[in-house]
């Protein structure tokens, strides 16, 4: 263990460049998270609650965002918001990412007809326009939260099957996958054993991505309507039905956009900090 | 930045030391008071192991750093140029213009999408030192210089269209066309093999001299410096250790790190376990035919890089398989593990029939072959601990885990002569050496009867090979091992096989012992590869007689005849381009596949080491005019 400590010293110093903007993002996005679970605890009044006469309220001591067009308070609607954008796509990018890197590398360890039906069957999903499909499977099973979540899952885990497919490609034929072969190794144990854990970072990486055009997906669904339902609201709708507002330079309509604006940011910091820290670390070693 | 001509020394460098921060910060000196001059037209060499910082003063040379290193010295002068005063600007003007540098890999420093002959002279557009047409006629001569084939053409074709060989050559015409007041070879025939390695060498010395280029020569390979080098500085962790003249460093080394760099340049056959003799071989190869594509009709491989490939490997011995690259003997290997299944013929292990494939071998059978890869860098899991990538045979063949694991782990280190605090660190954080320690220890976790050594000391320094080489017959030794070695390079096979094989184009020519093989070569290629192998002693590449070009190894693979025939120098002009060559019985024990006779043989070679100073043998050109069809 005394050997082991020294190496993750280095490993910390190492990563000092890149550490301050990925702080950055782990903050933006810790705040975000906490938001969201201590949501009822932290927010002032209500979820769906009419607390004022005033529509389009300024800023004030009472509602430190001002009020929306129903009179809501906009700061309890955006730490509850928080829950359904924050929730849905983390869970719709873990789908669409666990499914697409667990089938790429199959895909390539396996190869012969099973990557060929694996690779043609994603073309097809990926020749399809994202968010007509969204509509086409909004608009034949309704809008729920299970539904958006599988759909912005199918349309995102093509483009994840891609890259993990080429990234263990590159992989398969490096010669420590070639000696598990030898062995005898089976196939799920290269899989999970010798590609999966070489191939973490840029898979992380596009994780971060995705799950920042996952949040624009459903924000954009829901600024046609056809996302979460009210009376709830998450940040894409509270930006559609606070449109009206802009004219007056609200803080309902402009708060929500900056919440999907920093969160967004916040994944990419964090990210980049991460990846760039261990890609110089990897570039060290040769 | 200019300063007084100085007809005498073309380089002078004083007190050089070159400074890196490491990943902590700290700084410490990659290369450290180092001073030498080089005369003009003088050829100068650096040798030593990687990481003894020869490329990093070759590259000061060109006022180059790596990302984070500083230069700094007393005097760092070539020709009329300070060059630690040079700006940006000047720099860039003077790189390429009075320093050119010719790197290892030729394939890389070319632009595949580009034709040769506008790169060649790109040097001169950048620099604006002739026209276009100028330009082009020196690069021709340059190529007639070098000994090009086809010096008129081959500037047309694209890099890919070249050898290897042929490329490292068109390199120096790139780098020779500005004419440099220094030319920098770092390693440039390091990837290239033996007989590859003479032709180039031939070449640079040749117009080396001709031109009285002053240069640097570049290589951790003694033998090849003493051939072209007119003086050889010996380095050692970014220190100067010994510089003398070629002839006197190689005859009396002063310096005890010369002597081992020389001792280890020619390794001595490490001695041979006696083998139990067992009714039956371990490993019995019969008619084995494979390659890669698509299986054909006819029931072959669609490109076909084994022929009819027998072995046969007795328990407990080691076994060479030698030949130049491309000539199939990692595809043997493959075969053998199951990586690739043949078209034809039958592998037995113990008399017991092997599957083609791994997935249909037992368990057992897996255990017994295990195979070790030539690049440590690739062939250990980055993302995995030592003792993770160690254990996992342990787990899979042996059922071990908690204690018992731990316990086998550290005893395949101990073997493999590692400390056991190694097991906890990952494969980016060992050198090189440890790494193919470790990489055998894998090996050996699985227990196995016969080890596939595919150039498992090609990827390293000389002296860390020897101890490679140390190892491995240790191993043999304790644990009773046989071995598949497969190598290039003939020195490693002679230091550690007791068997050697030499296949050409995917076929056997020779087989036989050690000794009776390789101290008395009967077949013509083997011949040729022995007499490839640099020798340590300066004037040998006036010695060797010219041999023909390789053109591409599938040269004869189309006919039925003999392969080798375009390059053989004995060849019998109807009957080696028909007829396959018939497996012959020598007095001495070993066989070959050619159509001429032992004596026959031995004779024309007698006749050719008596002529061996003379122009090529009338029978070589006889070849060359006939290999075309």
């Amino acid at each position: 263990m005394s050997e082991a400590a020294p190496a993750l010293h280095r490993r910390l110093r190492r990563r000092g460049r890149n550490a301050g903007a990925g702080l950055v993002g782990a903050a933006i996005v810790g705040l975000w998270m906490f938001a969201a679970l201590a949501a009822p605890l932290l927010a002032p009044h209500g979820e769906a609650a009419i607390v004022s006469n005033t529509v389009f309220g300024p800023m004030s001591g009472r509602f430190p965002l001002g009020t929306d067009y129903l009179g809501r308070d906009v700061l309890s609607l955006i730490l509850y918001g928080a829950r359904y954008t924050i929730g849905l796509a983390l869970a719709a990018t873990a789908l669409a990412a666990g499914s697409g890197v667990v089938l790429g590398s199959l895909a390539a360890a396996s190869g012969g007809t099973l990557d060929a039906v694996l690779s043609r069957a994603m073309d097809t999903l990926i020749s399809l326009p994202g968010l007509m499909f969204a509509l086409v499977m909004v608009a034949a099973l309704g809008s729920s939260v299970p539904v958006l979540i599988a759909t912005a899952a199918v349309i995102y885990t093509p483009g994840a099957f891609r890259i993990a497919r080429s990234l263990a490609v590159d992989i398969n034929a490096m010669d420590f996958v070639v000696v598990a072969r030898a062995r005898g190794e089976k196939t799920h144990t290269i899989m999970f054993e010798e590609i999966l854990p070489n191939m973490v970072l840029p898979v992380l990486t596009d994780f971060g991505l995705r799950f920042v055009f996952i949040v624009l997906l459903l924000s954009s669904l829901s600024f046609l309507g056809l996302g979460i339902q009210p009376p709830a609201a998450d940040w894409g709708s509270l930006v559609r039905e606070n449109i009206q507002g802009l004219g007056y330079g609200a803080p309902a309509v402009i708060m929500p956009a900056v919440a999907i604006a920093t969160l967004t940011i916040g994944v990419n910091l964090l990210i980049d900090g991460f990846a760039g820290g261990r890609r110089r670390e990897f570039a060290d070693g040769h | 930045m200019n300063l007084p001509m100085d007809t005498e020394t073309a380089v002078e460098v004083a007190d050089l030391s070159v400074m890196a921060a490491d990943s902590a910060g700290a700084r410490r000196p990659i290369v450290d008071g180092v001073s030498f001059t080089i005369a003009r037209g003088e050829v100068a060499a650096l040798i030593g192991e990687s990481g003894s910082g020869k490329t990093t003063i070759a590259l000061s040379l060109m006022g180059f750093a790596r990302t984070g290193c500083r230069i700094a010295a007393t005097r760092l002068r070539v020709g009329r140029t300070d060059v630690l005063a040079l700006k940006r600007r000047e720099l860039a003007a003077f790189r390429g213009r009075n320093v050119c540098y010719i790197a290892q890999s030729a394939a890389a420093a070319f632009n595949p999408a580009r034709r040769i002959l506008p790169q060649v002279i790109e040097g001169t557009a950048i620099h604006r030192l002739m026209s276009r047409a100028a330009a082009e006629a020196k690069a021709i001569a340059l190529f007639h210089a070098l000994a090009l084939p086809d010096p008129e053409g081959i500037g047309a074709r694209f890099p890919h269209q070249v050898s290897g060989g042929q490329l490292q050559r068109l390199l120096a015409a790139m780098a020779l066309i500005t004419e440099p007041e220094l030319l920098i070879l770092d390693e440039p025939t390091t990837a290239l093999d033996v007989t590859t390695q003479i032709e180039v060498l031939r070449a640079f010395k040749r117009v080396v001299r001709e031109r009285g280029v002053t240069a640097l020569y570049v290589s951790h390979d003694l033998a090849v410096v003493a051939q072209i080098a007119d003086r050889i500085a010996v380095l050692r962790d970014g220190r100067m250790q010994e510089a003398a003249q070629t002839s006197h460093l190689i005859a009396a080394p002063e310096h005890p790190y010369t002597a081992s760099l020389l001792a280890a340049a020619a390794p001595t056959p490490r001695a041979a376990p006696a083998a139990a003799e067992a009714p039956v071989p371990l490993l019995d190869i019969r008619g084995l035919v494979a390659g890669y594509g698509a299986v054909r009709s006819s029931g072959l491989p669609t490109v076909p890089v084994l022929h009819n490939v027998d072995l046969s490997i007795r328990q407990g011995s080691a076994f060479g398989v030698v030949g130049e690259s491309g000539c199939g003997k990692s595809t043997l290997a493959r075969v053998i593990a199951g990586l690739l299944p043949p078209a034809r013929g039958s592998i037995r292990l113990e008399g017991e029939s092997l599957a083609g494939r791994a997935a249909a071998r037992t368990r057992e059978q897996l255990r017994r072959i295990q195979i070790v890869f030539q690049m440590p860098d690739v062939a250990l899991n980055p993302a995995r601990t030592v003792a993770r990538i160690i254990g996992r045979p342990l787990v899979f063949y042996h059922g071990l885990s908690g204690a018992a694991l731990r316990r086998r782990t550290a005893e395949l280190l101990e073997l493999v002569h590692l400390p056991t605090s190694l097991a906890a660190r990952y494969p980016g954080e060992l050198s090189g050496g440890q790494k193919q320690r470790v990489n055998l220890a894998r090996a050996l976790a699985a227990e196995p009867s016969l080890v596939l050594c595919d150039e498992v000391t090609s990827a390293l320094d000389t002296v860390i090979g020897a101890q490679i080489l140390d190892l491995l017959a240790e191993l043999r030794e304790r644990l009773g091992l046989s071995y598949l070695f497969i190598s290039h390079d003939l020195a490693t096979v002679r230091a550690l096989c007791d068997e050697v094989m030499v296949l050409y184009a995917g076929r056997r020519v020779e087989s036989g012992r050690r000794d009776t093989l390789l101290r008395r070569p009967v077949h013509p290629y083997t011949e040729l590869l022995l007499s490839s192998v640099p020798e340590l002693r300066p004037g040998w590449l006036e010695m060797v007689p010219p041999v023909p070009a390789a053109r591409g190894i599938a040269a004869g693979m189309g006919g039925r005849g003999c392969p080798f025939f375009p390059r053989c120098p004995h060849g019998i002009p109807d009957l080696c381009a028909r007829e396959p060559p018939p497996l012959r019985m020598l007095a001495k024990g070993a066989e070959i596949a050619c159509h001429r006779s032992e004596e026959d043989l031995l004779a024309l070679q007698s006749q050719k080491s008596a002529t061996a100073a003379m122009p090529p043998p009338a029978s070589v050109s006889t070849c060359r005019e006939l290999q075309c069809p």
